[in-house]
């Protein structure tokens, strides 16, 4: 059975001056220990799609169903990475990573084990009572997953995690998720605007259209060279450019003409 | 090891400060010799505008009779209940209008108005209502409270959406949020705030003691004032100088504990 399910899933904003549809019939259905990436032209409602998964906003029209149960509010189930790491600089590493379990009042001791357990694990050990300003861009961004992760999810949104940092940070960052999201054994959807980033992570890349956005194409990322390759493998492998050009041609029929 | 050149460097940075102090402590001399001399010579009448010795003698015996001191702390005191009292409520109103938006956008203009009306207009009133002890905090707090909702709201307006976003994905309550972001982030605005209510709150007292009071520095500047007597108003007035200057340092200092604990870079 699938994990997450859309079932016609439609969203309209609506301000004082007009009604905005950003979403229409989405369907979509993303398996246990998925890796999804969702690209598309800026504004065509990308975040909105995660949010709705999230249960932070509810669909206008149709269903989102998590393990075959409709979502109202926000879930346990989900956890969400966001593009900003968003630490508290008035809390240190440590107690930053309880911050959802204080929230969702989840047994202290027992988060905070793993939260140390995961700092240790990822390379971040000696760095549970230091400030985030004392952490390095990439670092931040590895503590907010982290973060992420201590309050269990089965989930994981990421929402352009990787776009504030620079380039080189960003593949050594994309490859350590990569495997710390495999290792974990999460399901998880990315939304990126990096074609190269949503190939090399992703089982299947979903393209969106331009406003009111639907999902038009899905592509499934197979290569010859074998299956559980790393995204940095996956960018060498022979079909890497196929998957590569057939989304960016798409992609440039969405972009609304400028001539 | 530092090198010549940058040793060079920290001794002329060194001096500058020195020479900025020394200049600093002459003009205080300066003004005092030429105040003293002035009245001395008689170029200024010393019944008008008194002088230095004459302060210091006035000084000695306000202090040692013990009243000056008392004054000195009645006013005081006032000034940090009234601080306390505007800095508590006026986080209240800030967070109730974060709160609600409803309130926020119903009371907005009356805030802006309160904002502008010049509360020392309101002295008659509190002294009706609240009698000679009580409407000294009545001004203070006047003064000093709407300044403190509007400061601490645009600190919570600061604060970014998305780090909001991100306790609503942990599904936070709204009390969480306020307590786990929204007051913890706020405390360089916090500071900030206490910093401009030393000075306001001070007014604020005494306006209040003017109005109406039996102890404190404002009643002994009217008093002075009214028995023309330059130097009771004048030893008043520093000690008000002093005292704005001790809570300055205390409010220093509590900026420095909480940029430490809470670790805010500056």
């Amino acid at each position: 059975m699938a994990q997450i399910e859309l079932k016609d899933v439609g969203l309209s904003y609506f301000t004082l001056k007009q009604e905005t549809e950003a979403l229409r019939d989405i369907n979509l259905s993303i398996k246990h220990g998925e890796f999804i990436s969702i690209v598309g032209p800026s504004g065509c409602g990308k975040s909105t799609l995660l949010s709705l998964v999230s249960g932070m906003l509810k669909p206008t029209k149709g269903k989102v169903l998590i393990d075959g149960q409709e979502v109202s509010g926000t879930s346990p189930k989900v956890g969400y990475m966001l593009q900003h790491d968003h630490l508290f600089e008035w809390r240190d590493v440590l107690n930053n990573l309880l911050v959802g379990a204080e929230i969702r009042r989840m047994d202290r001791g027992k988060a905070k084990q793993k939260a140390l357990e995961l700092l240790e694990r990822y390379g971040l050990g000696e760095f549970a009572r230091h400030g985030p300003s004392q952490l390095s861009g990439g670092m931040r961004q590895r503590v907010a997953l982290i973060r992420t992760l201590v309050a269990e999810p089965d989930i994981l949104l990421l929402d352009e995690p990787f776009s504030a940092l620079d380039y080189q940070t960003r593949l050594t960052l994309s490859e350590e998720v990569f495997h710390i999201i495999k290792d974990q054994g999460k399901t998880a959807v990315l939304v990126t605007h990096d074609l190269s980033e949503a190939i090399s992570m992703a089982d299947r890349v979903m393209v969106m259209s331009k406003r009111p956005s639907t999902i038009s194409t899905v592509h499934t990322i197979l290569f010859e060279e074998g299956d559980n390759l790393s995204p940095w493998k996956k960018r060498e492998a022979g079909r890497y450019n196929h998957f590569f050009n057939a989304i960016w041609k798409e992609l440039e029929e969405h972009v609304i003409p400028t001539v | 090891m530092s090198s010549p050149l940058y040793d060079d460097y920290l001794r002329i940075q060194k001096r500058r400060l020195r020479i900025v102090s020394l200049t600093r402590l002459s003009v205080l001399i300066l003004f005092l010799a030429l105040w003293e001399l002035a009245a001395e010579w008689r170029w200024i009448d010393p019944m008008l505008t008194s002088k230095p010795s004459q302060l210091w003698t006035s000084f000695r015996e306000l202090a040692f009779e013990g009243s000056l001191f008392k004054h000195t702390w009645i006013s005081g005191l006032e000034t940090l209940v009234g601080i306390v009292i505007s800095m508590l409520l006026g986080t209240a109103i800030a967070v109730l209008f974060w709160w609600s938006t409803f309130a926020s956008k119903v009371l907005e203009p009356y805030i802006v108005v309160l904002n502008a009306l010049p509360k020392v207009a309101l002295g008659p009133i509190f002294y009706i209502w609240l009698g000679d002890r009580y409407s000294i905090y009545g001004m203070a707090v006047a003064i000093s409270v709407i300044v403190t909702i509007i400061m601490v709201e645009s600190g919570f307006r600061e604060i970014s959406k998305t780090k909001l976003k991100l306790m609503g994905s942990f599904g936070a309550t709204r009390f969480q949020m306020l307590r786990m972001v929204l007051l913890p982030a706020s405390v360089p605005h916090f500071i900030a705030t206490l910093k401009v209510n030393v000075g306001l709150t001070l007014v604020g007292v005494v306006m209040g003691e003017f109005l109406s009071s039996k102890a404190g520095l404002g009643y002994l500047i009217i008093y002075g004032g009214q028995v023309f007597q330059m130097n009771l108003v004048m030893v008043s007035i520093m000690m008000l100088a002093l005292l704005s200057v001790i809570l300055y340092g205390i409010v220093n200092l509590l900026a420095r504990y909480a940029r430490k604990k809470y670790n805010h870079e500056s």
